[in-house]
C-alpha cells in the first residue's frame, strides 16, 4: 500500500522512540502516508487518509487501528477529507488577521471560486482556514500542502503564488 | 503511612493511593463517572472534584494521590458547587431521553443527577447528535448522543480485553465513541462494557427493550460454561431469565464475565428446549408422559441388562451437568451394576483414568497461578478455553509474571510471551519433555523418564530457564492437552517439570464441573471423592467398542465426543439410547430413543466445582420449563424404580450432603499419576488439529442466538499453515476437502500462519464438521 522509501522513512521514525513507547511513531508514520499519499494521488479523494490506509499503518507500526484513527482525527493537519493537489492553509489567527490574512483567505477564495473549506473543481486546490503558524511577524501567512510555508502573502504574492502553482 | 482527613475523619493511609481510594476506605462516596477500581485513572469526567485545603481550586478525587495531613472535604459549598457545574456541563448535551432508554433506573448519570443537577436546564440552545454505530450482535451502540466520553470502554477493550477495539475520535465537541471503521467488537469479554458504561450508550443488544431493570429480580448463580466458576447474577421476571450480571468475586472473575456468560441465556429460553418426556417407536416421536417414560427406560435399561449383560450400559455424562446430578448418575449405574460412566467425553487418552489418583484440578488456586512469577500453558487456546483466565493471565503479565506457551498454534494471546514453542499435535509431547530435559540439566536433577527423543531447543532452554528461576512457577494443561491422545504422557511430563522445578502442575479443567465430575465419581476408574471402584470403559472406550444401551446426561454426544464419527455411529447401533437432556437437538432426535427433560442449571439447585476445587453451590433462578424436571430428581426415580437402595433425597443439598460426607474435596484433588508414561518421540503426518470453538462449548452456548452471530461463531474453515498449503499444492481462499475415515467435509481453505507446519484445524463440535474423526488424529486435504 506504501511504496519502499515510505515505509524505510515509518522504520526510522520507529527507530527515533524507545521499544515500549514504539507506538509514538504513529504520528510520523501517519505524517509520511500522507505525504506518500498526496504526491502520488491523482483525485482529492486518493490524496487524503482514508480507512485502509490508516489500517495498513497501525498494523505496520503495530498498534490497534483504532488508536491510529484516533491520533488521525484528532490532528487537522492529517486530511481525513479529499483534499487538492496543493492545499492552501491561510492563517486567521488575531496577529494574522490583524495584517489582513482573512482577506487574504478571501482573495484566494475569490480567485480560485471557492470558499474556505472547499476545493475547487479540477481537485487542484483546497482552501482552508488555519491556527497560528508561529510566524507572526511574517503575516499573513500560508501553508502549502502543510510542508511549504509562504510569509507576506499580500494580493500580489498570492497572485505569484498562485501563477507558480499552476 | 499517611495521616489525612477526609470530612473531618481521621484515617491512616497507605502512600500513593488516591483520594478515591481513601474516600472507599472510609466509605465515603465521592460521585464519579469515569473511575473505575480495575482501569486506569483517565480524570476526564470530573465529576469527583473535591475540595483539599490549601488546594486553590478544586482537585479530581480519582488522579490526586493523599499526602500527609491532607484535609479533604467531598461535600463543603466548594465541592459541591464544582460537582454541580461539571453535572450541568454533562448535561448539556446528554438527550435526556430516560423514558426510551434502557438504561433507565440503572444509570448512574441519571442516579447523580437527581443529587447534583438541576431540576431545568439553563442550556437552550441545539443538542448535538451523534450517529449510532455498529459494534456487533452483542453490544448495542445506537444511541451515542448519551455518550459522556467517560472512556471507560475505551479502557476496557485495552487494559483488560488487551486489544484496543474502541476508540475516542476526533477532538472536542466532535469527539465521538467508535469502533474502527467497519469492524464491530470481537473480544470474547466485550459484553462488560455494557456494565462499565455509565450511561445508556452502550446496552445489551439482547436484552434491548425487553424490559425495565426495577421489574427484575437479582438471583446469584454459577457460570455453566468454563472451568473458571464465575459468579454470576441472574436476573429474572415472570419466571424467564431475562438478563445475566457478574457477581463480584474478587478470587475468580472480579466484576468481570466472557459474553459466554453473560449471553448465553439466550440459550435456556430458544424453542430447542425440550418441554416434555419423548419417546420414539416405528420411527416417530411422541411426546407422552413421565411415568410412561420413566416406565420405558426403566424397561430398556433391564432389558439390555439382562439380554446382554450390564457391560454392555454405558452412561455418558456431561461435565456441564451439577455435582449432584453426576454424583446420582455414577450411584445410579453403579448400584445398577454398570461400571462404564465417564463425564471427560473429549478425552481419548484412556490411560489417564487409569493413573489417576484423584480428581485433575488447577494445581493450585486462581489466585496463586496469577501471582505465580512464571507460567507455562501446554496445549491451552486460552481466549477460546476460558476467555477470563486468559484475561486475568494477561493482568499478571503486565505485573511481571513471565507467560510461556507450547502449543499447536501462534494465536495472538495480546500479551507478552516470554517463550513459545509452536509444534504440531504429534511434536506436543516432544516440545514439552525438551522443556523437561533442560530442566533436569539446568538443575543438575534426575529423571526416570527416557528423554533421549527430546532434543532440547533455544525456546525450550528458555522456559526451562524461566520456570527454574521463578519464585514460584506453574505448568497448566489446556483442553488440547486434555483432547490430546498422549496426554498421560503431558500429564506425566508436567509432574516431572514439577517435581525438577517446585512448579506446580494441573490442569485447566475443560467445563464448569469437569473437576466435579471427578469428585462426584464419574470417572470409570474412581467413585465418589477419588476413591478406587471395579473398573469401568472409558468414554472414548464405550465409544470405540459399541455398547447395546447408552444413557446420555446432559451431552450432545456428536458435539462432545473426541471422535464424533465414531459417537454417532455407536448411538444409530444401540438398542437404546436415553438421554435427559434440556434440549431437543436434530441429532438426538435421530439417534435417542427416548427423551427426558431436565433442568438447565437455571432451574435447578446444585453446584459446580470449578478448576481450582472450589465448590460453589447455587439454587435455582426459575421454575422449570413446562415439564422439565431436575436431573437430580429423576435420577432418584429411575434409582426407586430400579429397586436400587439409597435413592431417598428430598433435596439437591440432600444428595451434595452425602457425598460430602464421603470425604474432603480438598484430599481428593490429585495430580499425580501413578504410573506415567514417556513416549516423547514426535510424530511426522498431517494431523488435525480440532478445537472447540468458543460458542459450540456446550449445549447452552450452541443455542443462544446472539452468540451465534458473532464473528467467533463463524462457519468453520480448513486452515493451514502457507508452506503446508504450498506443499501440499493446494490453494489459499478455495474449497478445500478434508477427509477422515469414509467421511469428507468440504470447507473454505485459509491460510494462517498461526497454524504449526503440520497441523490441519479444523473446528470440533461444529455442526459443519460432525461428519469427522477424532480431533487430533490424521487427515487427508485435497482440492475441493
Amino acid at each position: 500500500m506504501l511504496s519502499a522509501q515510505s515505509l524505510a522513512k515509518i522504520d526510522r521514525e520507529l527507530a527515533k522512540y524507545p521499544a515500549d513507547q514504539f507506538r509514538s511513531a504513529i504520528m510520523g508514520a501517519l505524517r509520511i502516508a500522507l505525504v506518500e499519499r498526496h504526491e502520488t494521488g491523482n483525485t482529492p479523494e486518493e490524496r487524503c487518509l482514508n480507512a485502509d490506509v490508516i489500517e495498513f499503518v497501525a498494523n505496520y507500526v503495530g498498534i490497534p487501528p483504532v488508536a491510529a484513527y484516533e491520533v488521525a482525527t484528532f490532528y487537522n493537519m492529517y486530511d481525513m477529507k479529499p483534499v487538492g493537489k496543493y492545499k492552501l492553509t491561510v492563517c486567521t489567527n488575531l496577529p494574522c488577521a490583524l495584517q489582513g490574512g482573512v482577506n487574504a483567505a478571501h482573495y484566494i477564495g475569490e480567485k480560485l471560486g471557492i470558499g474556505i473549506g472547499e476545493t475547487t473543481a479540477d481537485g487542484k486546490f483546497t482552501l482552508l482556514e488555519g491556527e497560528c503558524m508561529g510566524a507572526c511577524g511574517d503575516a499573513p501567512v500560508l501553508l502549502v500542502n502543510n510542508h511549504k510555508m509562504c510569509s507576506f502573502m499580500t494580493r500580489e504574492a498570492i497572485d505569484k503564488k498562485l501563477a507558480e502553482l499552476e | 503511612m499517611l495521616e489525612i482527613e477526609i470530612d473531618g475523619k481521621k484515617l491512616t493511609v497507605n502512600q500513593g493511593i488516591t483520594i478515591m481510594d481513601a474516600a472507599h476506605t472510609a466509605g465515603t462516596h465521592i460521585p464519579h463517572f469515569c473511575y473505575h477500581k480495575k482501569l486506569s485513572i483517565a480524570a476526564n469526567c470530573r465529576m469527583c472534584l473535591v475540595e483539599v485545603e490549601k488546594a486553590p481550586k478544586p482537585l479530581p478525587a480519582c488522579a490526586t494521590p493523599v499526602t500527609d495531613g491532607m484535609k479533604v472535604h467531598t461535600a463543603s459549598p466548594l465541592a459541591k458547587k464544582a460537582q454541580a457545574g461539571v453535572m450541568e456541563f454533562l448535561l448539556i448535551n446528554h438527550p435526556l431521553d430516560c423514558p426510551i432508554c434502557d438504561q433507565g433506573g440503572e444509570c448512574q448519570l441519571q442516579d447523580l443527577a437527581v443529587g447534583y443537577g438541576n431540576s431545568s436546564s439553563r442550556y437552550q440552545e441545539e443538542k448535538r447528535a451523534v450517529v449510532g454505530k455498529d459494534m456487533g450482535p452483542l453490544v448495542s451502540a445506537e444511541e451515542m448522543s448519551r455518550c459522556i466520553h467517560c472512556t471507560r470502554c475505551v479502557r476496557f477493550t485495552e487494559e483488560i480485553g488487551g486489544y484496543q477495539e474502541i476508540g475516542m475520535a476526533n477532538r472536542s465537541e466532535f469527539s465521538e465513541i467508535l469502533p474502527f471503521l467497519g469492524k464491530t467488537v470481537n473480544s470474547e469479554i466485550s459484553g462488560n462494557v455494557i456494565d462499565l458504561c455509565p450511561v445508556g450508550a452502550l446496552t445489551s443488544k439482547p436484552f434491548r427493550y425487553a424490559t425495565r431493570a426495577w421489574e427484575l429480580s437479582r438471583r446469584k448463580s454459577v457460570s455453566p460454561h468454563d472451568g473458571l466458576g464465575s459468579n454470576l447474577i441472574v436476573q429474572v421476571k415472570q419466571n424467564q431469565v431475562m438478563r445475566v450480571l457478574p457477581l463480584e468475586n474478587e478470587d475468580i472473575n472480579e466484576c468481570w464475565i466472557a459474553d459466554r456468560d453473560r449471553f448465553s441465556y439466550e440459550g435456556l429460553n430458544s424453542a430447542a428446549r425440550l418441554q416434555k418426556p419423548m419417546i420414539k417407536f416405528d420411527g416417530k416421536w411422541h411426546e407422552t408422559d413421565w411415568q410412561t417414560a420413566l416406565d420405558y427406560v426403566v424397561k430398556g435399561l433391564n432389558g439390555v441388562a439382562n439380554d446382554h449383560g450390564k457391560d454392555a450400559i454405558g452412561f455418558l455424562a456431561s461435565p456441564h451437568s451439577t455435582t449432584e446430578e453426576l454424583y446420582l448418575a455414577q450411584k445410579l449405574a453403579r448400584s445398577f451394576g454398570v461400571n462404564n460412566i465417564d463425564a471427560a467425553l473429549r478425552r481419548s487418552d484412556k490411560r489417564v483414568a487409569a493413573a489417576q489418583q484423584g480428581a485433575l484440578w488447577l494445581g493450585s488456586s486462581i489466585v496463586e497461578l496469577l501471582a505465580a512469577k512464571s507460567v507455562l500453558m501446554v496445549g491451552s487456546t486460552q481466549r477460546t478455553e476460558q476467555p477470563l483466565l486468559a484475561s486475568r493471565l494477561r493482568q499478571s503479565v503486565k505485573k511481571g509474571m513471565a507467560l510461556n506457551v507450547i502449543h499447536t498454534s501462534d494465536d495472538d494471546l495480546l500479551t507478552r510471551v516470554n517463550a513459545k514453542l509452536i509444534v504440531s499435535p504429534l511434536a506436543l509431547v516432544n516440545a514439552l519433555a525438551q522443556v523437561l530435559k533442560a530442566a533436569v540439566e539446568i538443575k543438575s536433577a534426575s529423571t526416570m523418564l527416557d528423554l533421549s527423543a527430546a532434543n532440547v531447543g533455544a525456546e525450550a532452554r528458555a522456559i526451562a530457564d524461566s520456570l527454574c528461576a521463578a519464585e514460584s512457577a506453574a505448568v497448566v494443561l489446556g483442553n488440547v492437552a486434555q483432547h490430546h491422545p498422549a496426554f498421560a504422557e503431558l500429564l506425566s511430563l508436567a509432574q516431572e517439570i514439577g517435581r525438577v522445578t517446585g512448579a506446580r502442575f494441573g490442569i485447566a479443567a475443560e467445563a464448569a464441573n469437569s473437576v466435579g465430575a471427578d469428585i462426584a465419581g464419574v470417572n470409570p476408574q474412581r467413585g465418589p471423592m477419588g476413591k478406587a471402584v471395579t473398573a469401568g470403559l472409558a468414554a472414548s472406550e464405550m465409544l470405540a467398542a459399541p455398547r447395546k444401551a447408552y444413557v446420555l446426561l446432559n451431552s450432545e454426544i456428536e458435539a462432545d465426543a473426541y471422535n464424533s464419527q465414531q459417537a454417532v455411529a455407536a448411538m444409530k447401533q444401540a438398542a437404546t439410547v436415553i438421554a435427559l437432556t434440556a434440549f431437543k437437538g436434530e441429532a438426538l432426535l435421530d439417534y435417542a430413543d427416548v427423551l427426558l427433560p431436565i433442568a438447565p442449571f437455571s432451574e435447578t439447585a446444585g453446584s459446580f466445582v470449578n478448576m481450582e476445587g472450589k465448590l460453589q453451590p447455587f439454587n435455582g433462578v426459575v421454575r422449570p420449563l413446562g415439564e422439565t424436571r431436575p436431573a437430580w430428581k429423576v435420577l432418584r426415580v429411575l434409582g426407586n424404580m430400579l429397586n436400587l437402595s439409597g435413592f431417598d433425597f428430598n433435596s439437591a443439598e440432600d444428595v451434595r450432603a452425602e457425598l460430602l460426607a464421603q470425604g474432603d474435596i480438598a484430599a481428593a484433588l490429585n495430580n499425580q499419576l501413578s504410573t506415567v508414561a514417556a513416549n516423547v518421540a514426535a510424530g511426522d503426518a498431517l494431523v488435525r488439529l480440532g478445537e472447540v470453538p468458543l460458542y459450540q462449548a456446550d449445549a447452552i452456548c450452541r443455542r443462544a442466538d446472539s452468540l451465534q452471530k458473532t464473528a467467533a461463531a463463524a462457519a468453520p474453515v480448513i486452515a493451514l499453515n502457507p508452506q503446508d498449503i504450498a506443499k501440499l499444492g493446494l490453494e489459499a481462499g478455495q474449497p478445500a476437502i478434508v477427509s477422515q475415515g469414509e467421511a469428507e467435509v468440504r470447507l473454505q481453505l485459509v491460510a494462517d500462519a498461526a497454524v504449526a507446519a503440520g497441523a490441519v484445524r479444523v473446528a470440533a463440535a461444529h455442526p459443519a464438521t460432525q461428519a469427522l474423526g477424532g480431533l487430533f488424529e490424521p487427515i487427508q486435504i485435497k482440492r475441493g
